[in-house]
């Protein structure tokens, strides 16, 4: 009986360390991203780094402004969202509320194939496909532009937005459906003067998630947007984005423990904290917003 | 046209537009698949599975990527199912509803969203540099498991969840113990759910270039991993690598492997939506 309980209790420490890990992927994350910039800001202050609007650490003539990533980032990102939203949100009304059925459960696994497919493979779409295409639309457009893989991500985060405010409105009570009808709204109306507005948080919690997963993404800005930073936002021009400058210099021979090599580190924690911030705010509108319907 | 008519028109369009949003990506992302087996099948042959890297792109291989990227799958498979399933257990199973249980929680759904490249530098600093693997196939297969930890934990937690009280309390009933209990119950019922999410998470972790690109894995490496202390590539970095090369002939290289990455991602999501259909057909208890 002894060695039984012994035996329960050794498997449930074994469960716990597992759980555990989990914790302490999240303080090594922080710890080594805080330990690492902090040797780098050693030799760059941070005002130089937040207002300065050159980032050139692999020249001769270094200058470290995060600015220049910060435009790529977000003029990608912009264009990412301008495709999803609306794309997303549209197909989020049609299979909740207009679907049959076997329509939805045709079209949701086809949505989320657009989730599985590596992001290389979207790279070479828009680098091969999208880009060639736009320099018809847009002549003077670079090679490389952040147009060309924003809208790539667009595509590929539309699962993102579609299935969660797919399960918001699916969650708002059918009394207010029922309520609408009954007043002789179409569908249509129902659908964006009563539900859209009833489920707007778990709407917003789908866009921000999904802002989130642009900003972090790599490979498609690496192949597509460029390795360039620059201050602009304008979307017909090259950039370099913060996740594409961090497989730059990955990938580059720049000796490890170099302050030039020590900036993955502050551009890493710049993407962190902007990541991280961005997918608390959606677990706080989460948590408040499954409170009201019950 | 009067309102109602004008209300019920704009019902009908938007029915269409819906029709169309819901298509649209999946047609763009159809196109394309189509244009990349147009261009790169013809170049998929026995030579280019089993030829080594090259400066050459009619006579460079996809050997050391597709062994490297199998490897991987395997390494990462054996480390992250035990320590997710592990954990999800104890989160769901002996967990009690406190402070550290609530922690753990948010916890878990902040990992899930850290930026894949983020894990990268923690596999650099932490596997590559503090563990001395250096840009080992281990090193890859480490990160890529905490990467791909959150999916296997949630995946797992909804399976068990979908396991009935009923047949665990038969199981104490007949003075099984609680570890008893889930090893012989538990676990087996839910296996179906289980497994579905771990084949969507190890995909996820093949199609990965970034993580593994910091951690240092090279495109260009002219042997076959033999162990799992040897520096290694994998098909996405190989592809990322042909992408950026100006010949031509690179391009076709990398359609013809991204070809068989597709193959790959589509098999495993095959399989995992299979074994899903499976498994909620079963659970009709």
């Amino acid at each position: 009986m002894l060695k039984v309980r012994l035996k329960e209790k050794i498997i449930e420490s074994g469960l716990w360390l597992s759980a555990m890990a989990t914790i302490l992927t999240t303080i090594a994350i922080i710890w080594v991203l805080i330990s690492q910039s902090f040797v780098f800001f050693q030799h760059v202050s941070i005002i130089e780094f937040l207002t300065e609007t050159e980032w050139t650490p692999l020249f001769s003539n270094k200058k470290y402004g995060i600015l220049p990533l910060l435009a790529g980032t977000i003029s990608t990102t912009l264009v990412a969202i301008l495709v999803a939203l609306p794309l997303g949100i549209t197909i989020a009304i049609y299979l909740s509320e207009y679907a049959p059925k076997l329509v939805r459960n045709l079209f949701k696994p086809a949505l989320e194939i657009l989730a599985a497919v590596p992001t290389v493979v979207y790279g070479f779409f828009a680098l091969t496909v999208v880009t060639p295409f736009l320099k018809n639309i847009f002549p003077g457009i670079s090679t490389f532009n952040a147009l060309s893989a924003g809208l790539v991500m667009g595509i590929m985060i539309i699962p993102m937005v579609s299935s969660l405010s797919e399960d918001a409105l699916r969650a708002v009570p059918n009394s207010l459906r029922e309520a609408a009808f009954g007043m002789g709204s179409t569908k249509f109306q129902t659908s964006f003067q009563v539900l859209v507005p009833a489920a707007s948080s778990g709407i917003i919690v789908s866009v921000i998630l999904a802002i989130s997963r642009a900003i972090g993404e790599t490979m498609i800005v690496a192949i597509a947007a460029g390795q360039q930073p620059n201050l602009t936002l304008n979307p017909l021009e090259t950039v370099e984005t913060i996740t594409a400058f961090i497989v730059q210099v990955s990938l580059g021979d720049v000796p490890h423990g170099s302050i030039e090599y020590q900036t993955i580190f502050a551009a890493g924690l710049m993407l962190f904290l902007f990541t991280f911030v961005l997918n608390n705010i959606s677990h706080y509108l989460k948590e408040k917003f499954q409170e009201k319907y019950e | 046209m009067n309102n109602a008519d004008k209300n019920q028109l704009k019902d009908v369009v938007f029915k269409y537009l819906g029709v169309f949003a819901s298509l649209i990506g999946i047609i763009l992302l159809t196109i394309f698949i189509a244009s990349i087996i147009s261009d790169g099948l013809k170049r998929i042959d026995w030579q280019f599975l089993t030829s080594l890297p090259s400066r050459k792109a009619d006579r460079a291989g996809i050997l050391t990527a597709w062994t490297g990227s199998l490897w991987i799958f395997f390494l990462t498979a054996l480390i992250s199912i035990p320590l997710g399933i592990a954990a999800a257990i104890y989160l769901e199973e002996y967990s009690k509803k406190n402070r550290l249980s609530r922690i753990l929680e948010i916890n878990i759904t902040n990992l899930a969203g850290v930026p894949s490249v983020i894990y990268g530098i923690l596999g650099l600093e932490i596997f590559v540099r503090t563990w001395k693997l250096g840009g080992s196939l281990l090193a890859g297969a480490f990160t890529l498991s905490l990467l791909i930890l959150p999916i296997i934990i949630v995946a797992t937690r909804e399976a068990i969840k979908a396991v009935p009280a009923t047949i665990k309390e038969a199981s104490f009933g007949m003075g099984a113990t609680k570890w008893q209990t889930i090893w012989h119950q538990v676990l087996p019922s839910s296996a179906g759910g289980i497994a579905t999410g771990v084949i969507l998470a190890l995909s996820r972790a093949v199609g990965e270039a970034a993580p593994v690109i910091v951690i240092g894995a090279l495109a260009y490496v002219p042997f076959v991993a033999q162990s799992p202390m040897d520096e290694f590539t994998v098909l996405p970095i190989q592809i990322f690598n042909w992408v950026s090369r100006p010949d031509a002939g690179f391009i076709t290289n990398a359609a013809a492997g991204i070809i068989i990455l597709l193959a790959v991602t589509f098999l495993l999501n095959g399989i995992a939506v299979y074994l899903r259909y499976r498994w909620q057909r079963h659970l009709k208890w």
